[in-house]
């Protein structure tokens, strides 16, 4: 019945979209979308440079990224909040409980996952293209925009990990974000105050509208690699 | 694909063709010796055909020698003293995971090709081999016949000095091998040192200017094509062409 | 692609403009979760807000993180229940003034069954004795809170050390504390707000109320302008004033939840 309940609850949420979900949800996407664009713009070109470059560290360095991955959200809230916190170093921009702070938490937790599966995905690419590339007389630097570009099918997948981990996630957002009615509430830090509150309808019909939320943006991607996928092969 | 545009001449008279000189080259892997020590000099017309039976170093060779790997002893250097542009056709062309136009475009950008340029020189290098018609197609869908003339038309964009071709026909039927050697004799025409692996006798006979036939890593024969199929001089050769012959 | 660019360059700015749009005009409050959770706020803020132009953001935690985002310069303003802590606060020098706002009360909550008997209870202090001696399942926040101090108290004054198998210690929030309890029947002391406004009772009921020191007094502090002189204090003293003239306690005392006034103002 509960069931039932949060579905009826999610169904009239969507319907009667009143201006504070739809707030809520605006800021979830733009919070998780720029945080996953600002980590692709840095996680995509460390990784392919791990994968090209032979360094010293270069094991560790690939082992501190893997395990990042795992990087629990709290830890990550709870850094990006001494960080920027006004006792702490960056404690002068004054970005703490703003949606700023929790892009870059969110930044914080999908970066590693960006920078190692496409250290992955380039290194094994390297493989396959490595003697037409030094045929090529291609410079390594040279090298990394044609493998990234050819890994685009397997970046985009990847790229959505990272925005289920950045949409998903609650305790980095709360923590440095503070639940702010209308300034920083999201759907995940939403939900858990309903929770708190006891409302577990509401709490379960605000989860199934971030699932549906998660789910189309995931179908617009599937789509627009499958379409150019048939396209360029 | 077999129509060649290009008048028929003789290489020699359009440019001197770059020689490649081998001195004392050899290579070792984890301390076993695998090619060498080796020297000798391609300085004829070729196209030179690089025969032998299998695990001879054939690869091995054609990679020292455009410089894919470097040699743990010796040298490989060029007469025109700096390294001439060349290209490479390998056995399983290695194609980017777009159109068969943008392989062309990318690797002329890597070339430095001027922009402009790019396009015109990418459809021209299409038409030569018969792909006009797969331009848009995803490289990768092509069939292999399809896939090596694409690998020979990037090289043909490029218009190297020096062209290596690895068994570039070991995996291709016989009218897509057809259209390999047509293709590998009009780049001869064009000016191109041409270097080639074959473990295939008749397509060595159809195509070489001279041989360089290797077995256990080392060179033991390098004639001219007439020489050495009217009979080769050293015992492996001999029992080498017995072997396919008898089969 | 253009539209694309387009929507990061929207988020890029919105986001931009959330945090400094009324850079001016806003003040961070750290608060408590039982004033949150209770709709407290969104109760009586607008008619701040719409009295001074000042937006008021609430940071809603337990008492504990609410003092240390506090003694880090993170907030503005505080509003808390834990008078005991707030004193040792002005004593460090984190405050320069705390007043009485209001208080509402603790209730003791419990299976409608009651195996503990805790509703013959004459007492506060014989209600949890009772429940000591019944072993009968507790729930505690465990997590430092006002709340939670309040219950440690509560069990000193019972002259119980609580321990064993039935003492739960639950490190969670107040809500999630009562989502627990109702899940294993277990007893819970709540703040009334939270109570009243919360939804997943099942088998829970009030039990327990009344005693005097169940009383829950919240303060407001005015930050130290030493320790922190970054901070907003001049917006800050006016939600501070304004906690306690007589338009806020009369938002204060008209808020309510199924009818029932859940904050009394106190202040002298």
């Amino acid at each position: 019945m509960e069931n039932n309940n949060a579905l009826y609850v999610a169904l009239s949420l969507v319907l009667n979209l009143d201006a504070t979900l739809y707030q809520i949800v605006i800021l979830s996407l733009q919070v998780s979308l720029l945080a996953v664009l600002v980590a692709a713009v840095i996680g995509f070109p460390l990784g392919a440079a791990v994968a090209l470059w032979r360094f010293p560290g270069r094991g560790g360095a690939i082992i501190a990224l893997n395990a990042m991955m795992g990087l629990p959200p709290v830890v990550a809230g709870l850094t990006v909040y001494m960080l920027l916190s006004r006792a702490g170093p960056l404690g002068e921009w004054g970005l703490l409980f703003t949606p700023s702070a929790m892009v870059i938490a969110q930044v914080v937790l999908v970066l590693p996952i960006l920078a190692a599966l496409s250290r992955q995905k380039v290194e094994e690419l390297l493989g396959e293209y490595q003697e037409q590339f030094i045929s090529l007389n291609m410079s390594r630097s040279r090298m990394m925009p044609t493998l990234l570009w050819d890994a685009r099918f397997a970046l985009l997948t990847i790229l959505l990990a990272g925005f289920g981990r950045a949409s998903a996630e609650v305790g980095a957002v709360m923590m440095v974000g503070g639940n702010i009615e209308g300034v920083t509430r999201v759907m995940t830090t939403a939900i858990v105050l309903e929770t708190s509150k006891g409302d577990l309808p509401l709490a379960l019909g605000l989860g199934i509208v971030l699932l549906t939320l998660v789910m189309l943006v995931n179908a617009g991607a599937y789509v627009v690699g499958e379409l150019t996928k048939r396209r360029m092969g | 694909m077999t129509s060649l545009n290009v008048p028929m001449m003789d290489a020699a008279l359009i440019a001197p063709l770059p020689s490649l000189h081998f001195d004392d080259v050899a290579f070792s892997h984890q301390g076993e010796l695998l090619l060498g020590p080796c020297s000798f000099t391609l300085d004829g017309v070729g196209p030179t055909l690089v025969m032998g039976p299998n695990g001879a170093g054939k690869s091995l060779m054609l990679r020292l020698a455009h410089g894919l790997i470097s040699p743990t002893q010796g040298s490989v250097s060029w007469s025109c003293g700096e390294r001439p542009r060349q290209a490479m056709v390998f056995q399983q062309p290695v194609l980017l995971r777009r159109s068969a136009l943008a392989n062309l475009t990318h690797a002329l950008a890597v070339n430095n090709t001027p922009r402009k340029a790019r396009m015109p020189l990418a459809r021209e290098a299409l038409a030569r081999f018969g792909l006009a018609a797969r331009a848009d197609t995803p490289a990768r869908v092509l069939s292999g016949g399809e896939q090596q003339r694409l690998a020979l038309a990037r090289a043909w964009a490029l218009s190297p000095s020096v062209l290596f071709l690895d068994e570039p026909t070991s995996a291709l039927d016989p009218a897509a091998t057809k259209a390999v050697e047509a293709a590998v004799q009009e780049f001869h025409q064009r000016g191109t040192r041409i270097v080639m692996t074959t473990h295939d006798l008749h397509q060595a006979r159809r195509l070489a200017g001279d041989v360089l036939f290797l077995s256990g890593g080392k060179v033991r024969e390098h004639t001219s094509a007439e020489s050495f199929f009217n009979g080769p001089a050293s015992s492996e050769a001999q029992a080498f062409m017995a072997g396919e012959l008898i089969e | 692609m253009n539209r694309i660019l387009s929507f990061v360059f929207a988020s890029a700015t919105t986001i931009g403009l959330a945090f400094n749009a009324s850079a001016s005009d806003f003040i961070t409050l750290a608060s408590t979760t039982s004033t949150e959770n209770s709709g407290l706020f969104s109760g009586i803020l607008p008619q701040f807000t719409s009295a001074t132009g000042i937006q008021v953001r609430v940071v809603a935690v337990g008492t504990g993180q609410a003092f240390e985002i506090a003694r880090r310069g993170d907030a503005d303003s505080l509003l808390v229940h834990d008078t005991s802590g707030e004193q040792r606060f002005i004593e460090n020098g984190f405050a320069s003034e705390r007043v009485d706002v209001m208080y509402n009360d603790f209730v003791l909550i419990g299976p409608a069954d009651d195996p503990a008997n805790v509703s013959a209870a004459n007492s506060a202090a014989d209600a949890f004795a009772a429940i000591a001696d019944a072993r009968a399942p507790f729930a505690s926040r465990g997590d430092d809170s006002g709340t939670n101090r309040a219950e440690l108290r509560f069990w000193k004054n019972a002259g119980i050390e609580p321990v064993g198998r039935w003492y739960r210690e639950l490190g969670s929030g107040m809500g999630p504390t009562l989502n627990t309890a109702a899940a294993m029947d277990a007893y819970v002391i709540s703040d009334r707000a939270t109570w009243v406004a919360f939804k997943n009772r099942q088998n829970l009921t009030l039990l327990f109320e009344g005693d005097e020191v169940l009383f829950n007094q919240y303060g407001s502090l005015l930050l130290s302008e030493q320790k922190h002189p970054h901070l907003k204090h001049d917006l800050a003293k006016q939600w501070h004033n304004w906690l306690i003239s007589e338009a806020g306690r009369q938002a204060i005392a008209n808020f309510k939840v199924n009818g029932q006034q859940l904050f009394f103002p106190n202040a002298k």
